[in-house]
């Protein structure tokens, strides 16, 4: 796939990074020639020095014959019109813009194909915020991620010492609470994947990965670990665009305190927030978060644009008592040193915002990715077309698809039509199907398949793409 | 440790690989049953053997390139390759020293074309066109072919892409995959070569001559399988078929590709060489044409022409066919001559010297200070038809002509200590160290670089892998910097 990503920014080069090794040619855009020049030197692609709302610009780059455009430079604005660009000049197919204004964002016509014509306009931050929101939900989770409009879940849970899960084998889960399905998609342990059966033995500290309908997750959390009391309050680390989001977006539902180290911006929090309790200070001061009880504190979330500051602040408040700690951590060598240390959960905003651009770029009809364990595994939300003629998995036992080694079926989303009622449009309803052996795939069945080795992503695209002659 | 294990890990690959073109001269062994095909078979079977070996023994050792690897991995395999191509030259030539075998595929590797076997006319073909083949592989480069069809070398491809290709502006893509960068030249080398080989044959030639003569044409070698080279034939439209190709082959085949892409000929108006190669060495072609006429060397316009223009084009270019005993014209002719080998080719092209786009930085620079002299006050950037050149391209030009230079002096001086005249001496090493060829006197195209002893040979030897891999790349692996961890 010929792919155009303008701006070399953190988003920019990660994504490229996640790209380039998938056969992928990237020419990527940035106004700073040097770093474009550390990015050329590390990955293999092209670079293009200038402005990427330039029509001269996109032309050098290759806009001519891309597949898709990805416009994430630091400005909506120069986003907005790099797609318009491509729209109207180069004809790019798929066009996908980071729009960060809340105010953009709140009036999608005007991404429509006769407005800026963006595809998909992506705000890191919303994904971001939206997915500390689920932990904040399943305080016991390492990673709460939805397919299917939120009616599967996959849960990332450490597994401990004291749920019933632990030591026995997998099958016993069905055994021990029948009325709840869900199925194992892998368990990591020391950071090596284990693809699980039915007689795997589930160990404490394992990194469990589970695939259930939405509203039993919390029931197969509790096999695996001893619940957590629900969190009540909850203090964020710096009030930049993500602390600031969060805050609003939870703060009718917990007690929330907020640390801001720039005073004009205090203030303006306290404005734009009713609940929150908004303070002056710095978040690696020991005094004003014991001042402010962070022992008491259910959850601390470390939210400021500085990985060495959110590391810090969240390793004194874990000292300081507070009982979780989630620490925004953008460099992957940090994270690696971290996670399974001291802080509780670090998220990458690259590796939460990647899932998006990268269903878009998979080939076949994918309608949501998931990037895991910082791109070495994926979760992915297939859509199996076809009938059993033309396709390799409709009208197939699990059992009995070649899937490659490496990849699992966790579950199946059927949409079932309902009988309608009088004065209504049709009806229906998704059905979701926990993957065991025997269940048979259907036309039109989204099927969320979880892989381990990102080497084998294109060998599962391949099993779910329709033999050539069926139209 | 492991950085020398991932490097031999992919010279095995490289080498599996390449042992694969003995098939050719295999073939026309068989064809013209020379009698040397357990020479090549028996070299193909080390080859791959030693190749698969070394991919087998190291496959859990290997990891991505780093900068140094890559640099290691360009010498030894340029180094190495030469040295099991001498394999076939040594069990197919009896009585030929490791010294004169190592010289031979050197000079057809780095596309140099200086030899040291006389007789080619009673050769056998399948080692002449070993000898052709090794030229045309030479020409564009190793590395590059094996990064167009080697998966593995993805990532670290850039970076040996780099220690290989002839230029200073090394980063320049063509497309955004270094893969398909690698193999989109090798594609337009292939069909122009293709074009050669008709058209020699077209021109007279029998094939195995056409082909053999492609070889060295398009790779700017120089290679002939007659000791009279171009004297052989004594045929105008073959001279002017050569001149042809020499010329095209010294532009840069990045330019090809984009051209041949495009369809349209925009690309070599914007390459900053083309035209100016173009003209330097056309220019040069009627210049010398009209010195020899009033110098007397031959008595009409249309003879001098021809032979100035096909000597010209030939040592310039840096291919080093001859036609005619230039050694024998008066001194400024021949001396011009290898002045233009040093700088005449573009940067991207098969040929050799410092590259055209060098000497234009060197001029603008000394432009440059010029205008800084009169006006200390002038934001003055160094620009090449319209881009800004970085500073650090400019210094980088600067230290390359300075070690350039001194390899040279320092080369002629070893020569000249063991014995050599300062003529035959100084040309031998500006002919290896620009990968042209014949030199002059005692190394003139007229004789061959027989007459050397061993120590002169490995001097030359080493001239000529110089050249190729542009000073830096091999230089720096024996710098004690290199070796440091």
């Amino acid at each position: 796939m010929k792919i155009v990503i303008l701006g070399a920014g953190q988003v920019g080069s990660s994504v490229a990074e996640n790209l380039v090794s998938e056969a992928n040619d990237i020419t990527v855009v940035d106004t700073n020639a040097e770093r474009l020049r550390m990015l050329a030197d590390r990955l293999d692609l092209r670079t293009v020095v200038g402005n990427a709302a330039h029509p001269a610009t996109l032309e050098n780059a290759g806009a001519r014959d891309a597949d898709l455009i990805l416009a994430v430079t630091q400005s909506d604005e120069t986003n907005l019109v790099a797609c318009k660009l491509a729209a109207t000049m180069f004809n790019i197919p798929t066009k996908i813009a980071r729009i960060r204004s809340a105010d953009y964002l709140s009036h999608p016509e005007i991404f429509s194909a006769e407005n800026f014509s963006v595809d998909v306009p992506i705000c890191p931050e919303q994904i971001l915020t939206d997915y500390i929101v689920k932990l904040l939900e399943f305080p016991e989770a390492l990673q709460v991620l939805e397919f299917a409009h939120g009616k599967v879940s996959l849960v990332a849970v450490r597994a401990f010492h004291g749920g019933p899960l632990v030591g026995h084998e997998i099958s016993y889960l069905r055994s021990h609470m029948p009325q709840i399905d869900a199925r194992v998609a892998a368990i990591f342990r020391q950071d090596s994947a284990i693809l699980p059966e039915g007689q795997t033995v589930c160990e404490a500290d394992d990194e469990v990965f589970f695939v259930a309908a939405t509203e039993n997750i919390r029931g197969v959390m509790r096999e695996l670990r001893r619940m957590d009391k629900p969190v009540k309050r909850v203090m964020i680390g710096g009030g930049g665009n993500i602390g600031r989001r969060l805050a609003k977006a939870i703060e009718e539902r917990y007690e929330v305190k907020i640390i801001e180290y720039n005073k004009a911006t205090a203030e303006r929090l306290a404005t734009e927030l009713n609940k929150t309790l908004v303070l002056v200070g710095d978040v690696t001061d020991e005094e004003l978060l014991q001042a402010e009880n962070i022992g008491d504190m259910d959850v601390y979330c470390a939210l400021t644009n500085d990985d060495e500051n959110n590391i810090m602040s969240s390793l004194l408040a874990k000292r300081l008592g507070v009982r979780k700690v989630i620490a925004l951590i953008n460099r992957g060598s940090y994270v690696n040193l971290l996670q399974s240390g001291r802080i509780d959960i670090a998220i990458s905003p690259v590796q939460a915002t990647i899932g998006t651009l990268l269903a878009r770029v998979r080939r076949g009809d994918v309608a949501a990715v998931h990037s895991l364990r910082r791109g070495a595994a994926e979760a992915l939300e297939l859509v199996a077309h076809g009938d059993a003629r033309s396709s390799r998995v409709v009208g197939r036992k699990i059992e009995d698809i070649d899937l490659p080694k490496g990849a699992t079926i966790g579950a199946l989303v059927r949409r079932r039509e309902l009988p309608a009622r009088k004065n209504e449009e049709s009806r229906h309803e998704d059905q979701v199907i926990i993957a065991h052996h025997d269940t048979v795939i259907e036309a039109d069945d989204h099927v969320i398949v979880f892989v381990v080795n990102r080497r084998m992503i294109s060998k599962v695209e391949k099993l779910f793409q329709v033999d050539v002659g069926f139209v | 440790m492991t950085s020398l294990l991932t490097v031999a890990s992919h010279l095995g690959l490289i080498a599996m690989v390449m042992s694969l073109t003995h098939l050719i001269p295999i073939a026309v062994s068989l064809a013209y049953d020379d009698g040397t095909q357990n020479a090549f078979v028996l070299s193909m079977a080390v080859n791959f053997a030693v190749g698969y070996f070394a991919w087998i023994a190291t496959r859990r050792r290997r990891r991505d390139l780093t900068p140094r690897d890559g640099i290691l991995l360009v010498v030894l395999a340029w180094c190495g390759g030469a040295a099991f191509a001498t394999l076939p030259l040594l069990l197919g030539i009896p009585g030929l020293s490791i010294t004169d075998a190592y010289f031979e595929t050197v000079s057809g590797l780095t596309t140099a074309g200086s030899t040291v076997l006389s007789g080619l006319d009673t050769l056998a073909p399948s080692l002449n066109i070993w000898r052709g083949l090794l030229q045309w592989l030479g020409g564009m480069g190793l590395i590059v072919l094996a990064v167009a069809i080697l998966p593995l070398l993805g990532v670290g491809g850039r970076q040996i892409f780099r220690a290989e290709t002839p230029g200073p502006m090394k980063d320049k893509k063509l497309t955004p995959r270094i893969k398909e960068t690698a193999k989109g030249l090798w594609m337009v080398y292939a069909l122009i070569s293709i074009a050669c080989a008709v058209c020699y044959h077209w021109a007279g030639m029998n094939w195995f001559d056409a082909f053999m003569h492609m070889f060295s044409t398009m790779s700017l070698g120089g290679f002939s399988n007659y000791d009279a080279s171009f004297g052989k034939f004594d045929s105008p439209l073959i001279e002017f078929v050569a001149i042809v190709f020499m010329l095209i082959a010294s532009l840069n085949f990045g330019s090809h590709f984009l051209a041949f892409r495009a369809r349209s000929v925009a690309p070599y108006r914007r390459d900053p060489e083309a035209g100016l190669c173009m003209l330097i060495l056309l220019s040069s072609c009627l210049g010398i044409a009209l010195y020899l006429l009033a110098k007397g060397v031959y008595a009409d316009f249309w003879t001098a022409l021809r032979f100035a223009s096909f000597n010209v084009v030939s040592i310039a270019s840096t291919t080093g066919y001859a036609n005619a005993d230039f050694n024998l014209w008066p001194i400024f002719a021949p001396m011009w001559m290898l002045f233009l080998c040093s700088f005449a080719s573009c940067s991207g092209s098969t040929g050799g010297g410092i590259k055209l786009i060098r000497a234009q930085l060197l001029y603008i620079q000394i432009y440059r200070e010029f205008v800084k002299l009169l006006h200390p006050n002038a934001v003055n950037p160094a620009k090449l038809k319209g881009h800004v050149i970085e500073n650090k391209v400019i210094f980088s030009v600067l230290a390359f002509l300075f070690i350039y230079i001194a390899s040279i002096v320092s080369m002629t001086l070893l020569l000249l200590a063991s014995g050599l005249d300062a003529l035959t001496a100084f040309s031998a090493v500006v002919a290896c160290i620009n990968n042209m060829g014949p030199g002059l006197n005692q190394v003139g195209p007229a004789t061959t670089f027989a007459v050397l002893t061993d120590f002169q040979t490995w001097i030359c030897t080493f001239a000529m892998l110089l050249g190729r891999l542009e000073l830096f790349t091999l230089l720096i692996v024996f710098t004690p910097v290199f070796w440091r961890r």
